[in-house]
């Protein structure tokens, strides 16, 4: 259809094309793809400071995954990520399709729900990491000066300052911030499901478990493939939260240390010590990016499997 | 469709189960509100009303804190360059990402396919861990602590989706359009700008909406391009901010209202518009 200006004029429309898709393509090529086929490279080589030392091959990968000083540090941060992401799937996932099942009936002030739900979600990460952090403060935080006028004193903790409840702060706060978005991604997902699916079911008297189990959950099926995805890639990318609400070092103890912390710091280094690794940051970013692409991939094609065409 | 469905919905339904469903909404929808409604409260109190009492209202004419916030801080600055680097990333993500849409859209080529793959790709890369790399050529463009080095990492994060979103919206349109402006003896760019744009407001609304909103809430790449503090942007400034003050807890909710106001009463005023371009990625 659009081939006649092309072969009555060919060279002005060329150039008119190219106009077009040049510059936003050698933007790209120069501020993602460049980039990140250097990360790679990077990571083969030895760094001082910010200038490129000699290629050392795989040392620094070596030195990321079986290293004597690295590789504790970061098997302890991959199993916090492993436990915000089981945990977030399913306060932050689960939370959101409950909600979003009970937004999609429409009761009374649902408008008003949809609303409120989807607020912290529009906030800055920054905004919540602090807020909670204030929230969460043992002497006047809210939390404990609820606890202390229920007379609940003894639940009171310094919440995280505990090694034991630090984590599980982290994951709250993060729950808090972002429940809404799979809330609403799954109310959009309900709500193109044919409205006669579900009342031939009802008139059939399936209960409500049946019908959510049977009829909504496979329904809702590619909501979930890219829930799930988002949900993985953002918890192996997780910084900000951990970043604002307990620092650098992932305190106490390192009990909350998470890749993103442990990365920030190879690279960037911190107050304590500030060496920048950049060669083994580029290793781990490196195995980070592999870990998070091919897992992903798999996520994604399992979870398209049980996906159902209507 | 809603308010035909919506009878079907409501019918049927168990009075104990409608209860429970309403106590749930409820008590989620307080504890989505209340911890931002405290932050504002706590903004009018002084540091030893927040201290004595945590949950009592406070006298809203004490406004403080806001003054000494905004005059004796440097969040007006932070403000500024938020502003700033928002609007001019916003800015070049619809102008580049509606170039190549346009193209891929309305001109038939070979090239297309390629054009569409190499944009999906950094769609799927997260750029993040590409920070090193990013580091060195914006220090080597010398970039390096301004606030261009924000704008075009943002640019390269959100072009991508744009395409996208603009690419699916134009090739919606129907050909006679143009047709008919060509007949005319319309120019190429001419039947882009004066016929085909005017009609493609909504999606550069939604493309719009989806990037400024993370935009305006990075933190992670300034922290790591930006030291000089008169180029801080908002959510960087605020950790400096949270820094100077960590005893003075009138201020820090101080600081915190203003900066969670702007974006909060715009997602207020403009709720429908702000939940679909942010879940535009991922509602089909």
């Amino acid at each position: 259809m659009q081939a006649s200006p092309q072969q009555t004029r060919p060279l002005k429309h060329h150039l008119w094309v190219a106009f077009l898709v040049v510059p936003p393509i050698v933007f790209m090529s120069l501020f993602v793809v460049y980039p990140i086929l250097s990360a790679f490279a990077y990571a083969f080589y030895d760094w001082k400071g910010l200038a490129r030392g000699e290629f050392v091959g795989l040392r620094n990968f070596r030195e990321v995954l079986f290293g004597a000083t690295m590789a504790p540090v970061v098997w302890n941060a991959f199993l916090h990520n492993v436990y915000a992401l089981i945990a977030l799937m399913i306060i932050q996932n689960g939370g959101g399709f409950i909600l979003a099942w009970l937004l999609y009936k429409e009761p009374f002030g649902f408008r008003f729900h949809r609303v409120a739900v989807f607020v912290p979600v529009v906030l800055s990460t920054i905004i919540v990491g602090f807020l909670w952090k204030l929230f969460l403060n043992p002497n006047f935080g809210i939390i404990n000066q609820a606890l202390y006028a229920l007379g609940l004193d003894s639940l009171a903790k310094p919440w995280l300052g505990d090694s034991s409840t630090a984590l599980g702060a982290l994951i709250l706060a993060n729950a808090w911030h972002f429940v809404g978005f799979p809330a609403l991604v799954y109310l959009a997902g309900m709500q193109r499901i044919p409205p006669e699916i579900i009342e031939a079911a009802r008139l059939d008297g399936t209960n409500e478990w049946q019908l959510l189990k049977n009829i909504v959950w496979p329904l809702v099926a590619p909501s979930t493939t890219i829930l799930f995805t988002l949900l993985f890639i953002g918890a192996f990318n997780w910084f900000e939260i951990p970043y604002v609400m307990v620092g650098l070092d992932g305190s106490p103890f390192g009990t909350t240390d998470v890749l993103g912390l442990v990365f920030y710091r190879t690279a960037f280094g911190n107050q304590s010590a500030s060496i920048q690794n950049f060669g083994m940051g580029s290793a781990l970013a490196t195995i980070l990016f592999l870990f998070i692409v091919v897992f992903a991939s798999m996520l994604t094609l399992w979870l398209r499997r049980r996906e159902i065409q209507f | 469709m809603t308010a035909i469905a919506s009878d079907t919905r409501a019918s049927r339904q168990p009075i104990s189960f409608a209860f429970l469903a309403q106590a749930i909404l409820i008590a989620n929808s307080f504890i989505m509100l209340y911890p931002v409604v405290v932050m504002v409260l706590s903004a009018f109190k002084t540091t030893g009303e927040i201290f004595e009492h945590p949950f009592a209202l406070p006298d809203f004419t004490q406004v403080g804190n806001f003054a000494k916030v905004l005059g004796e801080t440097a969040m007006p600055t932070y403000f500024a360059n938020s502003i700033l680097v928002t609007g001019t990333s916003v800015l070049l993500i619809l102008v580049l990402g509606t170039m190549a849409g346009y193209a891929v859209a309305r001109y038939e080529s070979r090239t297309n396919t390629f054009i569409l793959l190499f944009f999906l790709a950094g769609l799927m890369l997260p750029l993040k861990l590409a920070v090193i790399p990013l580091f060195i050529l914006l220090r080597d463009l010398g970039l390096l602590d301004s606030r261009w080095s924000l704008i075009v990492t943002y640019t390269a994060i959100g072009l991508p989706s744009a395409v996208f979103i603009m690419a699916g919206f134009l090739r919606t349109l129907p050909s006679e359009l143009e047709d008919a402006a060509r007949i005319d003896g319309a120019s190429e760019p001419r039947i882009m700008w004066s016929v085909m744009l005017p009609l493609a407001r909504p999606p550069m609304a939604i493309a719009a909406i989806q990037n400024a909103v993370p935009i305006w809430n990075d933190f992670f790449f300034p922290l790591v391009f930006i030291q000089t503090d008169a180029r801080k942007t908002l959510p960087q400034g605020l950790t400096t901010f949270m820094g100077e003050y960590t005893t003075d807890w009138g201020m820090l909710f101080a600081g915190l209202t203003i900066a969670a106001a702007p974006i909060t009463l715009l997602y207020i005023a403009l709720s429908r518009q702000f939940i679909q371009g942010m879940t535009a990625g991922a509602v089909k």
